[in-house]
């Protein structure tokens, strides 16, 4: 008599929540093995790269931003740097001190919805962070005033905190004066007491046991942790030069998703994000936030993508702090902008938005209009390696867990990796299938 | 069961930042003490049936299926609102209705088959009976918490429909127009962004929208004046709003 066929079944999460955007997820189970996974994102395609084409190169960074709500400035700095490397200049010295604090005021923002609002929920067993602060209130108050701080730098120097206007080509239309600046270092530096006694707070929870094989990639800097620049490096020993990346990061179209599904040359699947910015740049945090990454218990790279919560708040500590630096060594530029003259050419670069690194290459008339445009959104290239994670959640707690429970913790896998969906929408339902 | 109206936030395609300014709405926590929030995909995974008293609707619509899951929005909600430049019309994804769809499908995707997608972008007000249309890329939270209370208490929201210029006047800032010489849309664009572009020393570019009556050619006669070549001015007029009438019927005069 041969053995009875084990058990099919199917978790299917039809639209998944707290996630930026739309999509879906469908796992197929048979007995405890895992058969499909697909991470689908049914976010409709709004064809950011061949709206571009036409347009002025001096409109990319206000048309980027309108890619993401939750990470406009990083379409801003990723287009801005690209732009200017056709044209020559690079924008450093105080303007760059700026842009690197209008960056930390997104990381501070970004991290704070995900880490509180987003993430946190899952670990109490709540529905939200409405939920969450019936216990946690204490707590969710914190993360809302560590938003606030966030949003009140991207406000004061970027105009307001969703799609900020005053990033140009070159610099800004208009810079801060010292006084100006002044008034947010008491809001940052009581945001960073709190980041830090958070961070504590998150070090006492129950990350579930499971360690990813992915290759990590991120920016590498030698003297900073990584927003703005560097080359592109990772834990198996990837060192690109930016302007290499096309050759190196291959997009292909699968048909589960409007997001295209990126992978490295000969190698496969990849991640980008915090998990892949700590273990390569860890030793360039601060002082202050590599303190208290180690009292978090983060003595080195972690491969639980679960405890990703930790290493987004030690950014947070690190971007305030750098924060406070940048204001505190700021003299106000004699002028608000370069003026960078458009000139043909193809010009690439890559930003670490709060998600993973985001790429972008721009080809240019003389006249400075945009031939064609292509954008590599962070959650494209991870959403392979958020399918596998899928894989090995659900193998390692299918035994365990009744159907319900194992839904959520499929969604959590997924929440772990902050995807953003309106992003990548070149991306989520979950249907977990279990097979007799 | 709760006996608080139900509040219920939608998407279509967008870029999420409206929906963020909801969350950002008098914080969530008090929000939550006025209204269930019934559906709202982006905060939390409780889902409550409708009906709904209030729905918030942000994005476009750009494929068959969400054509219809509109239609079923709004037969399940007293009130629908409309958020933002997508959903009042059609944001900057609409650039497509003065393009070539297909063309655009073969840009971004290998395989164009197997993407699904309407030729164009549209506003929701298009599709079914929107009860206020809120404007903004992205909306102000300040405008939004006036409507959602203005919906609470069963009165119109007062929101102003002039031109930019009348609060950027009354603020005192200086006019980017008369003294650099820079194109600027605030006379034809609605108020309510708090008038940042001048206040940053650069030309406002549209993003809440026409104003009431606006003159429409009057500003693209001076900005010809001032030296905007006719593909810039097209280009002013379609961004973020281009398929809002006002500016569309302006930009087609020039192309």
């Amino acid at each position: 008599m041969s053995e009875p066929e084990p058990e099919v079944k199917t978790i299917h999460v039809e639209a998944l929540a707290r996630v930026e955007g739309e999509g879906a997820l469908r796992v197929r189970l048979r007995g405890d093995k895992v058969e499909d996974v697909q991470l689908e994102i049914y976010e409709p395609p709004r064809f950011f790269e061949a709206l571009l084409a036409g347009r002025s190169w001096l409109e990319a960074p206000d048309i980027t931003a309108r890619i993401c709500g939750i990470c406009p400035v990083a379409y801003q700095m990723s287009a801005v740097h690209a732009l200017e490397q056709v044209a020559g200049v690079e924008v450093d010295g105080q303007l760059g001190a700026l842009r690197r604090l209008l960056y930390c005021g997104e990381w501070i923002e970004s991290h704070a919805l995900h880490v509180f609002m987003l993430h946190a929920p899952d670990f109490f067993g709540c529905a939200d962070a409405i939920e969450l602060a019936k216990t946690q209130r204490v707590w969710v108050e914190k993360g809302l005033r560590i938003r606030r701080a966030g949003n009140a730098i991207l406000a004061l120097l970027g105009g307001r905190a969703i799609h900020p206007i005053n990033v140009r080509v070159g610099g800004f239309y208009r810079t801060p004066t010292r006084a100006e600046l002044e008034p947010l270092v008491p809001q940052l530096t009581g945001a960073r007491d709190e980041a830090l006694e958070s961070l504590e707070w998150l070090s006492g929870l129950d990350f579930p046991e499971v360690e990813g094989d992915w290759e990590l990639v991120a920016l590498v800097h030698p003297d900073e942790y990584p927003m703005i620049r560097g080359r592109l490096g990772s834990t198996h020993g990837l060192d690109l030069h930016v302007d290499d990346f096309e050759e190196h990061l291959i997009e292909a179209h699968v048909e589960h998703s409007t997001a295209l599904h990126a992978t490295l040359a000969g190698r496969g699947p990849y991640l980008t994000g915090p998990l892949a910015r700590f273990a390569l740049n860890h030793e360039r945090l601060g002082p202050l936030a590599a303190d208290a990454a180690r009292r978090a218990g983060l003595r080195g790279p972690t491969r639980n993508p679960f405890r990703s919560i930790l290493v987004r708040m030690v950014e947070v500590v690190q971007a305030l702090d750098d924060a406070l630096g940048v204001i505190a060594g700021y003299v106000q530029p004699p002028r608000p902008h370069l003026d960078p003259a458009p000139r043909a050419g193809i010009g690439r670069a890559a930003t670490e938005a709060p998600r993973g690194t985001l790429l972008h290459r721009y080809e240019l008339d003389a006249a400075g209009t945009i031939l064609t445009a292509r954008i590599m959104p962070p959650t494209s290239q991870n959403q392979p390696s958020i399918e596998a994670d899928l894989v090995r959640v659900v193998e390692a707690f299918a035994g365990e867990l009744d159907d319900a429970a194992l839904t959520w913790r499929c969604e959590q896998a997924v929440r772990n990796h902050d995807p953003c969906i309106s992003c990548a929408t070149h991306f989520l339902k979950l249907e977990l299938e279990r097979l007799p | 069961m709760s006996d608080r109206p139900k509040l219920a936030v939608w998407k279509f395609a967008s870029c999420d930042g409206c929906q963020l300014s909801v969350l950002d709405t008098e914080e969530l926590l008090l929000l939550a003490e006025r209204v269930e929030i019934s559906h709202f995909l982006e905060v939390t995974r409780a889902v409550v049936a409708g009906p709904y008293d209030i729905s918030i609707v942000e994005g476009s619509v750009t494929t068959a299926h969400d054509a219809e899951r509109i239609r079923e929005i709004r037969a399940s909600s007293r009130a629908l609102i409309t958020v933002g430049a997508c959903a009042t019309a059609g944001g900057i994804q609409a650039l497509r209705n003065f393009g070539d769809v297909e063309e655009y499908r073969r840009v971004v995707y290998a395989r164009p088959d197997w993407i699904e997608t309407l030729a164009t972008s549209t506003a929701i007000a298009e599709h079914v009976t929107v009860d206020y249309e809120l404007r903004g890329c992205p909306v102000t939270t300040r405008q939004l918490e006036e409507v959602l209370g203005a919906f609470l208490a069963g009165r119109r929201p007062a929101i102003p429909a002039y031109s930019a210029c009348v609060p950027c006047k009354r603020q005192g800032t200086v006019c980017v127009t008369v003294a650099h010489g820079t194109p600027c849309l605030g006379p034809i664009t609605q108020a309510g962004c708090g008038t940042i572009c001048p206040k940053y020393t650069r030309g406002c570019y549209g993003c809440f929208g026409p104003s009431e009556s606006p003159n429409t050619a009057a500003l693209a006669a001076q900005a010809q004046e001032l030296g905007v070549e006719r593909p810039e001015l097209v280009r002013l007029l379609r961004s973020f709003n281009a398929d809002a009438e006002a500016f569309r019927e302006e930009s087609k005069r020039h192309e």
